[in-house]
């Protein structure tokens, strides 16, 4: 196969640009897709990225880091080859990365979703000969609730709980899932409190312009029995800590693709699992892979033996590539 | 089915005690008869009977959901539970019909007298009209198997506080061979005439583990005697009929006819708590009871081989009246009366009193437990009441420290329900020469955080997989823990054990020290 991009143990590589795309290993140049610890590692020579995603990447990785932007479909020529950003609908900034060489286009997914969240600039697919994808919940058995529904469903747990005296700590990841839930809830029913984690990615996206609910970060000295009824956003580690503990009475929610799994949803031992993601379900992987027009995918993170033979199936030219990307963690590893 | 998904909701959305028992209440005070009665059933583990096989049934969701049939198997293990599979794979419904819970399952009924193509018609209807958790719910009746987190004990008491009858009434009513097919509502539940079944059992009496030795204060208060090892069960005559029940409220008596000859020598109106024991000569041990108990119908041959006997523990119903109350000392002392003057021949022992003057002593007593083919002694004040379920304080079982090996992971296998996606259920090997022989799987006694880290590098170091199960090196070592240990050709380690679980994860113990398969055959040849 012709090699606009190849796969190495630091990641994936162009060689005609001379650059990798989400490298898990140090490397010169590393072009990101977004903020996730996951995809944005320390250690790379430089770094180039959206501008929406760059002051996130900057608070994690350090001011210091050299970091080129450049906004959506913007072209940039890098050695032999010509690349773009385009929306991956993930987090704020987040994109799908396009590499063309001689006329053979390739795009890298990062992780997208293409339901549009309210917060993230929405999905839009690029059209490819080579797709390479994410498949964290590529099995037919995920399939997401409406953002509306959820949206109500939030809102009338919040409500309830609200009325009957009790906090309701909501376990959301720090980056995209947090502020995507504080665009969805009813800040009139309550005061909006934050763990340190959330509060202090609120803080670079505000200043980025991104405009959020009114939020207080919890400190020790915080008087908790005026606030009563409030939504308490924490990252999933700090449900069922000493951290957590300190709100009483309370109902626990957990926000995740998983909380589809009744099992999953069991051992969280949280009141309530929410059915929420930052990554396509099997409808949406489905459409935006056929929106590429590509012959050939590479599967990269999630389920990826079923997807792929599912994808050669539907007469897709399809592989599974090894990396180290966790996608969306089973159980309550902190923001991937 | 609206309600009583809204109910399966509410339970399973909770993880509080006091929550789940107001939504049950509320439940039995609002549904109608036929949907109480078989919420009722469900939850005391009754269910249907199965009108399709499911195999039918994955092959149906997947061709409605458009996915292969290999997809739809992938999906499941993931899942971890088949009805919630199939409710999540299909596409949303596209009527609505708004039927209780019971029109449901006369649908069901319905449906079992049609030919295969009506099944499927029916069952692809009724998934088409039912949301996901109506579908859910409806996909659990047609698997069988339904457990959703509620003890009987909860619903119990749900039902009491939304009839206003006594918890211990209601329980004794609930006991038995009843189903929603044979009852209703107000025979059942409203009736007031609780020994209307002449096969009714009581609810049998369990103890917890002992805790704490120096709180027992002087062994003259206790009543001791050994824990047999083998299958608890309490025996009704009454009028002439005599019941065997086991302490799952499984019905036996077909099973253990022998037992039948007791009725020519006690007196109507006895019930008798014991142990189901094979015995010649003395307790054999448990797996030659299992030879009888495995098996509906009794071949004369081995009626004749392994005999079993009722070794009795205590009397709970005398003359027809319920003693249960009566302190244990008076119970005992009338058992003993009944059943000292029986001939030798007949299948009734009396559990004999153990004593010692100290505690210390007791333990000297219970470490040779094994010689006994008994699992340890068993503690009852002697003031006790026999009461019902599990309860602290009266009764302690003081079992013998179990067995243990130390073994390597060989094979790890993804559970069900909520340790779906978690590596839980593991094979395990001891050495044999240059190589490792798997001789058990475990799956429990690890926290939640260690079955995490394990399926963590599970994942990492899978060396094959075979369907659902995962080759791993040989590098975790792990101490098993096991009530007993019994020859079996059908392993290729020749042996079986019981009870067999993960005392402990052994990261200090290096895998050249683990036992070796000469330690357990000389565990077998000692205790086997």
């Amino acid at each position: 196969m012709s090699g606009v991009l190849t796969f190495t143990e630091a990641g994936i590589y162009c060689p005609a640009g001379d650059f990798w795309i989400d490298p898990w290993r140090p490397v010169p140049r590393a072009l990101i897709t977004h903020g996730h610890a996951d995809h944005a590692r320390a250690g790379m020579g430089r770094y180039m990225a959206t501008e929406a995603a760059a002051p996130v990447i900057r608070h994690r990785l350090g001011g210091s880091i050299a970091l080129q932007t450049t906004t959506y479909g913007a072209q940039t020529r890098i050695g032999d080859a010509t690349v773009s950003f385009h929306p991956a609908g993930h987090v704020p900034g987040s994109a799908q990365i396009r590499v063309e060489t001689g006329g053979e286009v390739w795009v890298v997914s990062g992780d997208y979703k293409t339901v549009d969240d309210g917060l993230s600039e929405p999905f839009e697919p690029v059209a490819c000969h080579s797709f390479i994808t994410e498949c964290t919940f590529g099995l037919p058995v995920f399939n997401w609730t409406p953002q509306e529904v959820l949206a109500d469903q939030i809102n009338s747990w919040w409500r309830d709980n609200a009325a009957a005296g009790r906090f309701s700590l909501l376990g959301a990841y720090s980056l995209g899932k947090a502020q995507r839930l504080l665009r969805l809830v009813d800040p009139e029913i309550a005061p909006i409190l934050t763990h340190g984690a959330i509060e202090n990615t609120n803080a670079v996206l505000r200043s980025q312009g991104i405009a959020l609910p009114h939020t207080e970060l919890v400190t020790p000295e915080i008087d908790l029995t005026s606030r009563t009824g409030a939504l308490v956003l924490a990252p999933p580690s700090a449900l069922g800590s000493a951290w957590a503990r300190r709100f009483k009475p309370q109902s626990s929610g957990f926000a995740s693709g998983w909380m589809a799994l009744r099992g999953v949803r069991r051992r969280r031992a949280a009141d309530r699992g929410f059915i929420v993601s930052d990554h396509a379900d099997w409808t949406g992987l489905n459409d935006a892979i056929r929106a590429t027009g590509a012959d050939r995918v590479f599967v990269t993170h999630g389920y990826t033996g079923p997807f792929r033979r599912w994808l050669a199936d539907q007469g897709y030219d399809a592989h599974v590539v090894s990396t180290e990307y966790d996608g969306e963690s089973l159980d309550g590893g902190e923001d991937e | 089915m609206k309600g009583f998904a809204r109910l399966f909701t509410t339970l399973d959305q909770t993880t509080r005690t006091t929550v789940k028992v107001a939504a049950m209440a509320e439940f039995f005070q609002t549904a109608q008869d036929a949907d109480k009665l078989w919420c009722v059933a469900l939850f005391s583990g009754r269910r249907p009977r199965r009108v399709i096989t499911t195999t039918r049934l994955r092959e149906w969701a997947a061709e409605r959901a458009g996915v292969p049939l290999w997809l739809f198997e992938e999906s499941y293990p993931v899942v971890g539970d088949l009805a919630e599979t199939i409710a999540l794979v299909l596409p949303p419904p596209t009527t609505e019909t708004g039927k209780p819970l019971s029109h449901w399952i006369g649908e069901l009924q319905r449906l079992s007298k049609l030919d295969e193509d009506a099944r499927k018609a029916g069952i692809l209807a009724a998934w088409d009209s039912l949301d996901r958790t109506e579908r859910f719910l409806f996909t659990k009746l047609l698997t069988g198997g339904f457990r959703i987190g509620v003890s009987q004990k909860l619903m119990t008491r749900a039902l009491a506080q939304a009839t206003g009858q006594d918890d211990a009434a209601l329980t004794h009513k609930l006991m038995g061979s009843w189903t929603p097919e044979t009852t209703s509502w107000s025979s059942l539940i409203e009736a007031h005439d609780p020994r209307a079944d002449l096969s009714r059992p009581y609810p049998f009496y369990l103890a917890y583990q002992l805790e704490d030795r120096d709180a027992l204060g002087p062994p003259s208060d206790w009543f001791i005697d050994r824990k047999w090892d083998g299958i608890r069960a309490q025996l009704v005559l009454r009028g002439g009929e005599h019941h065997l029940w086991s302490r799952g409220e499984e019905l036996m008596t077909d099973r253990l006819p022998e037992l039948g000859r007791l009725v020519d020598f006690l007196p109507p109106g006895t019930v008798i708590d014991g142990e189901l024991l094979a015995w010649r000569d003395g307790p054999l041990p448990f797996n030659a009871l299992q030879k009888r108990i495995g098996r509906k119908s009794v071949p004369k041959k081995l009626l004749a081989e392994v005999p079993v006997v009722l070794m009795a523990y205590d009397l709970l119903e005398q003359d027809g009246r319920d003693i249960r109350e009566k302190p244990l000392t008076d119970r005992r002392a009338q058992l003993e009366t009944l059943v000292a003057d029986l001939p030798p021949e007949v299948p009734l022992r009396l559990s004999p009193e153990v004593t010692g003057d100290s505690w210390n002593a007791l333990a000297r007593i219970r470490a040779a437990s094994r010689d006994h083919n008994a699992e340890g002694l068993m503690l009852k004040r002697r003031s006790s009441p026999y009461l019902a379920g599990r309860k602290k304080g009266d009764w302690w079982k003081w079992k013998v420290d179990p067995l243990t090996v130390d073994a390597v992971m060989i094979y790890a296998q993804a559970g069900h329900g909520r340790r779906a996606n978690l590596f839980t259920d593991f094979t395990f090997a001891v050495r044999d020469g240059d190589g490792f022989t798997p001789f058990t799987k475990a799956y429990s006694g690890l926290t939640d955080a260690e079955f995490r880290e394990i399926t963590r590098w599970v994942r990492k170091n899978t060396l094959q997989r075979f369907g659902p199960v995962r080759q791993v090196p040989p590098e975790l070592v792990f101490e098993i823990a096991f009530e007993g240990i019994q020859e079996s050709p059908r392993h290729k380690s020749g042996i079986a054990l019981r009870f067999p679980r993960m005392a402990r994860w052994r990261h200090d113990k290096p895998l050249a020290e683990i036992n070796t398969l000469s330690d357990l055959h000389e565990m077998l040849a000692q205790y086997g």
